[in-house]
């Protein structure tokens, strides 16, 4: 659900004092409209479609079953209950993203627990959660777990607050079960006795992924659930799960399209490795395949035979070096997406290059993002070598330790169909290591080049004329994040009048003070949300875009050590519900 | 480096002449730069931090920085009970040599987890049947059996002790025809 605030005259949300002009006859009867919309599925057309005149909002509403909301603190649970009769699936977002980084205190918030309380008052049909970035309690499993008879997928990711006391309440009651999809879970050792708590009946399952919980479960009881579930498609283990126990798995599910395997470790006797290779080439439709802890050349081969269908390989948990990682590759012509840890350095991105051709998204994970072991990861000339052979190349994500503008400069001529350009040189404010110079030239050449571009990360030594470029160039850049970058508010400034699509703005460590914020008054309302930690911006500033801005919510993040008139962190966002009223004392609303 | 202290000592720099074990510029030097880290919240370049500290090359870790979840922090990191790949060494390896067999094997300890896992990989290894653990009976009327030596020279049989105790005291290995072993099958 996207408040729109540009047009509050025309808003028929509150349609019982609505004093809108008579609208004349709708050429259609309700009826048919509301068949004609139950078509539309994305929320931003169905946004569009309820701004055309009231009958359609009412129209739109009423056959509305998919909710989504980028930040749950942009509305009430009350206002959404009100406007929403008939909802089947919910998407829910919460804390800012840096709160993967550690950067937000906790019990900063994003709590989905008042949510579920009038969901379970005004949705007791409710089939679907995901939720994202959110703190969920035991309690609110719980409550879950019994409000919703025929509540069929969960998915948490990037969830914290539950143990196994909540899923146990969840796979002990959901009946109708079909999704259960843990991501990237932030919480402390979740036991695994849950697993064990699904009834011996209980057949439903099609995704099962619980990579990201640490503790063991009875394999057993997997090896039971597993059997049953006939539907069963994605399949998740966690690295409890030896290999061997994978292969007895496998034998019962060779149907799976997503496998997460176990810990790939494991001294095999040669039965043990022909079953498990056995098992792995009757897995015809395997399309995804990740999880792969602590694989090494040895065992990597038994994967072969499934590799032929893959299209997304996930190796960001198995460093693997470049010469086992290039045999492997040899085996997957098909990769669309591939996500590697950077142990496999620049002779295996040219192995990438040379071996799949038809991919579309590169991640790149650091081994070392501290810099302990003093590696050399990738380089500019990987990145070079993968955007020579990968053409159709539109999503990357690359963490290295050098980089130069020149070569960002042949990669993007060699790709310009970039949508998502997220680039990390690991020390901060680095410039080009051959030539010294800013890293402006690299950027300046993305956002020309790349029209499409939708999601960027600078990084390395920028001045004011990056933002310039980003703001004269990226005019479909939906979201920007900045790190130890820039000289001045000009630069900010640039972007904020620039970019007519961005709705995500997050910088960090960078020179931009209250002209700078000031400057985007008008622009926050239109984006999802802004955050800016240690810049030069000060509570004065804030204040003053409280006062000039009524319909956004100002929060400053307080730190212990902080002076009080520097605003550390900010997090600026509209919201149609006021100021939280959960907000933790040191969350100011101002 | 023992030099006459004396007025001198400050001069000296006795620290950089120190013999240490580890890897230069650990340990203290991180301390230092990351408690400047916390006065110098706004800097926007690691290089002014550790010039005003006085560290050395160690980077001085910022919150948040580089942006990796917290689960990918420990990509590298191996438990003990891995296989050592090389990069963090300690192995445990030890020589395995069975009667009759013309040469010697090595395995490393630290790649199994307890004496099934074990004595799965050395009958696989040897082609040979070592049977079932009795604390009665030993490996009574096993072809094979499994025997080592500990620490203090003396040949034990394997599986009396538990796992961790047995993979810290074993120097090596020798898998004795059953014939030979029923000595220390019974005591």
């Amino acid at each position: 659900m996207d408040p729109e605030p540009k047009k509050p005259e025309d808003s028929p949300s509150n349609s019982a004092n609505s004093h809108a002009p008579v609208q004349p006859p709708s050429p259609f009867p309700d009826e048919v409209l509301e068949k004609v919309l139950s078509f539309i599925d994305s929320h931003k057309d169905r946004s569009s479609v309820s701004l055309v005149r009231k009958d359609w909002y009412n129209a739109e509403r009423w056959t509305r079953s998919k909710l989504f909301i980028g930040n749950c603190y942009s509305v009430s649970p009350e206002i959404v209950a009100r406007r929403f009769p008939r909802i089947k699936s919910i998407t829910l977002k919460g804390k800012p993203r840096f709160s993967d980084f550690n950067m937000l205190p906790r019990d900063w918030g994003a709590n989905v627990h008042s949510w579920l309380v009038m969901f379970a008052k005004v949705y007791p049909f409710l089939e679907e959660l995901r939720l994202k970035r959110m703190t969920v309690t035991d309690e609110s499993l719980e409550l879950l777990a019994k409000s919703f008879s025929g509540f069929k997928a969960l998915s948490l990711s990037s969830c914290d607050g539950f143990t196994d006391i909540g899923l146990k309440a969840i796979a002990s009651h959901c009946r109708n079960l079909t999704e259960l999809d843990i991501q990237d879970s932030v919480t402390e050792d979740v036991g695994g006795g849950w697993l064990s708590c699904f009834p011996e009946n209980f057949a439903s399952l099609e995704v099962l992924n619980f990579a990201s919980l640490n503790s063991e479960v009875s394999f057993d009881d997997l090896e039971r659930l597993v059997s049953r579930c006939k539907s069963l498609r994605v399949l998740k283990v966690n690295e409890s799960i030896t290999l061997d126990q994978l292969q007895r798995l496998l034998v019962h599910a060779p149907q799976l399209l997503e496998l997460g395997t176990g810990s790939f470790l494991q001294e095999l006797t040669p039965r043990q490795y022909e079953d498990i290779e056995s098992a792995f080439s009757n897995c015809k439709n395997l399309q995804i395949l990740s999880g792969l802890w602590e694989a090494n050349s040895l065992y990597l081969p038994v994967l072969y035979g499934a590799c032929a269908g893959l299209t997304f390989l996930n190796l960001s948990d198995a460093p693997l070096q470049s010469g086992e990682f290039a045999k492997l590759l040899a085996h997957c012509p098909n990769l669309r997406r591939l996500w590697v840890v950077d142990t496999v350095e620049d002779k295996g991105l040219e192995a990438v290059g040379s071996c799949c051709p038809l991919l579309e998204e590169l991640r790149v994970f650091p081994a070392d993002p501290y810099d302990r072991h003093h590696r050399d990861g990738v380089t500019e000339l990987g990145f070079l070598a993968v955007s020579r052979g990968c053409r159709n190349l539109h999503y990357v994500l690359y963490f290295c330790r050098r980089m130069t503008n020149a070569a960002v400069v042949t990669i993007v001529q060699n790709c310009p169909d970039f949508t998502h350009f997220r680039l990390c040189i690991m020390t901060p404010g680095q410039p080009d290591y051959l030539t010294n110079d800013p890293m402006d030239e690299a950027f300046a050449a993305v956002v020309k080049t790349c029209t499409k571009l939708k999601r960027l990360s600078v990084s390395g030594l920028l001045t004011d004329l990056t933002f310039e470029f980003i703001g004269k160039y990226a005019k479909n850049l939906e979201t920007l994040s900045v790190a130890f970058a820039g000289n001045s508010d000009w630069g900010m400034q640039c972007v904020l009048e620039g970019c007519p699509k961005l709705r995500k703005l997050e910088i960090r460590d960078s020179p931009f003070g209250n002209a700078a914020l000031l400057s985007g008054l008008k622009k926050y309302e239109m984006m999802r949300s802004l955050w800016m930690s240690d810049c030069n911006v000060t509570m004065k500033g804030c204040r003053l875009l409280a006062r000039e801005m009524p319909r956004l919510n100002v929060e400053v993040i307080m730190d212990e050590e902080s002076d009080e008139s520097q605003a550390d962190k900010v997090y600026v966002y509209r919201s149609v519900a006021g100021p939280r009223r959960d907000a933790p004392p040191f969350v100011l609303t101002l | 480096m023992e030099i006459a202290t004396g007025n001198f000592e400050s001069d000296l720099n006795l620290e950089a002449t120190e013999l240490r074990l580890g890897l230069p510029g650990r340990d203290e030097s991180d301390e230092q730069s990351s408690s400047c880290l916390k006065n110098n919240k706004r800097s926007s370049s690691e290089k002014d931090e550790q010039q005003e500290c006085g560290a050395p090359a160690p980077k001085a870790q910022v919150v948040g920085w580089p942006p990796v979840r917290s689960y990918r922090k420990n990509v590298l990191k191996k438990p003990e009970s891995g296989y050592g790949s090389g990069s963090d060494g300690s192995g445990m390896f030890v020589k395995v040599s069975m009667d009759g067999a013309p040469y010697l094997r090595k395995i490393d300890l630290k790649f199994y987890k307890n004496y099934f896992d074990l004595l799965k990989a050395l009958e696989n290894m040897f082609k040979c049947t070592i049977g079932v653990y009795s604390e009665r009976e030993g490996y009574n009327g096993s072809e094979f059996v499994p025997t080592y030596e500990d620490k203090d020279g003396d040949w034990m049989l394997v599986g009396d002790v538990p796992w961790d105790m047995f993979i810290n005291s074993c120097k090596r290995l020798r898998i004795m025809k059953g014939s030979e072993a029923k000595g220390l099958g019974c005591l």
